[in-house]
């Protein structure tokens, strides 16, 4: 049995916490770093990306996100997750986690009267996927092992690079559990590669 | 592609879940306050205590001061409009304003009708005292709800009074069996389909914040530890001491509201609260609460 965590700093921590126990796994939500030991994988859910960093920083998160990443650990960024995990944001002198090798740009949709609802296609995870767009951001560039998941006129919104997974919208705000059983498998593999 | 739908515009408040909402008069303010990790920040031209203080007739705030914090800052921008106000409404709907606040800390401008809020693409906060008001605001199209409590006082009573009620019934719909709703709609004075869809779902359907009287980091974790989905916190922090460093606690103790050891650090030395208000001592005119139905 695998466990995966939700960074439960703020945001939509019970969607993506229901979203993983719909997928059969069990989920726990992270509110202390030595918290990160007792789990498999991490989801970065949706949120204020700002007021994260600064309860990141305020309890000491940052390294044991780091540590985390270097392990192989898989993890999954939603919108805000998304940017903490970019390792260059357009505007920004510095990345926050900083792990995945994409360059994203912050609110880049607009504002929220601009917020919106498409359906994407997703490589290997549906040919019509509900998406929920709310203040995104989007990757404006990506590196060369990125694979390209998705993108929404012509902008790249969903992408992995190896045991990182990130989105520009929120699949915990619907009912469709296929992105997060995507991620799933990703931590299965990588406990599975990392106990032979 | 389709903008302002319930999921989009409900979204938006799922995000901001565990987070401390900030009023503001100014970019400067707007920037401490982002600063310190607030979710979001309320554009106003007075706070609320000094609306209580000013009297008069309180309206929507000068665009200039709503522009200039949505230049100062990232996170998103609130505004309050007075109740009914359509016009006011569109107005900060046109400028890009992130979320409406149909709010009784402004003079009512329709004392019979809300807002239709779901005629327009930016989404609602809407203040409540019980699950009635709480639906039939829903049902009006608000996708964010807050308590009302009793704004400009430093007093949380009646927040605490407000959550407990709300959150007493729905846990009352949601035991109920669906053949008793309707005529638990009608004492409510609920839309019945909004009483469904509670019972549904086991939680209201868009998120509860807690308003109207936060003035220190424990009250803010109280109001957690009550059920609310984050704070909003009006008068408290631009009227202390240490603005700064106060806002700073008070998101740190929203975010970690059963620990209380952290809660008692980051209490000391905060310099002195805004100064509070007995509700009792209000005359009945002065209560912002009873302002909407």
């Amino acid at each position: 049995m695998i466990r995966i965590g939700v960074l439960a700093l703020q945001g939509a921590v019970r969607e993506h916490i229901s979203s993983l126990e719909a997928c059969g796994v069990e989920a726990v939500a992270i509110k202390r770093k030595e918290e990160l030991n007792e789990v498999d994988g991490l989801i970065l859910p949706g949120g204020e990306s700002t007021a994260m960093r600064r309860l990141i920083d305020k309890y000491d998160f940052m390294d044991a996100l780091k540590d985390f990443a270097r392990v192989g650990k898989p993890m999954f960024g939603t919108c805000a997750g998304l940017i903490l995990l970019a390792k260059e944001l357009e505007g920004y002198r510095e990345p926050h986690i900083g792990v995945m090798d994409i360059k994203v740009e912050r609110n880049s949709f607009g504002r929220q009267v601009d917020s919106f609802e498409a359906d994407l296609a997703i490589k290997d995870v549906a040919d019509s996927f509900p998406a929920v767009f709310i203040r995104a951001p989007h990757i404006v560039e990506a590196g060369e092992n990125v694979e390209i998941l998705s993108k929404h006129n012509d902008r790249i919104v969903a992408a992995r690079e190896g045991q990182f997974l990130g989105c520009s919208f929120h699949p915990e705000l619907t009912d469709n559990h296929g992105l997060t059983a995507y991620f799933v498998e990703m931590v299965k593999e990588a406990k599975a590669t990392n106990l032979v | 592609m389709i903008t302002g739908t319930d999921l989009v515009k409900r979204g938006m408040a799922e995000m901001q879940k565990g987070g401390v909402i900030m009023d503001v008069v100014n970019a400067e303010q707007a920037k401490i306050a982002e600063e310190a990790g607030a979710v979001a920040v309320m554009a106003l031209e007075r706070v609320p205590s000094d609306i209580r203080a000013a009297g008069g007739v309180a309206r929507m705030a000068d665009p200039r001061i709503v522009e200039a914090v949505m230049g100062a800052v990232t996170i998103p921008v609130m505004a309050k409009g007075r109740i009914g106000h359509i016009v006011e409404a569109r107005i900060l709907e046109a400028m890009g304003v992130d979320y409406i606040d149909e709010s009784e800390v402004l003079t009512p401008a329709d004392e019979e009708y809300h807002l239709n809020k779901r005629e327009y693409t930016v989404p609602f906060v809407c203040g409540c005292r019980d699950l009635g008001e709480a639906a039939r605001r829903i049902g009006e199209g608000a996708s964010m709800l807050r308590t009302k409590g009793e704004p400009g006082t430093g007093n949380i009573v009646e927040a605490v009074r407000h959550i407990r009620k709300v959150n007493a019934q729905v846990r009352k719909v949601v035991a109920m069996n669906e053949d008793e709703l309707m005529t638990e709609a009608k004492l409510l004075g609920a839309p019945y389909e909004i009483l469904l869809e509670i019972k549904r779902l086991g939680k209201l359907p868009v998120v509860n914040f807690a308003a109207g009287g936060v003035a220190t980091p424990a009250d803010a974790a109280l109001m957690m530890q009550l059920g609310a989905d984050g704070v909003f916190v009006g008068s408290g922090i631009f009227k202390s001491e240490n603005p700064a460093k106060f806002a700073r606690a008070i998101v740190e103790a929203t975010t970690h509201f059963q620990d209380y050891k952290l809660i008692a650090e980051l209490s000391k030395d905060l310099g002195t609260p805004m100064k509070g208000i007995e509700i009792s001592s209000l005359a009945p005119e002065a209560r912002m609460q009873d302002r909407g139905w």
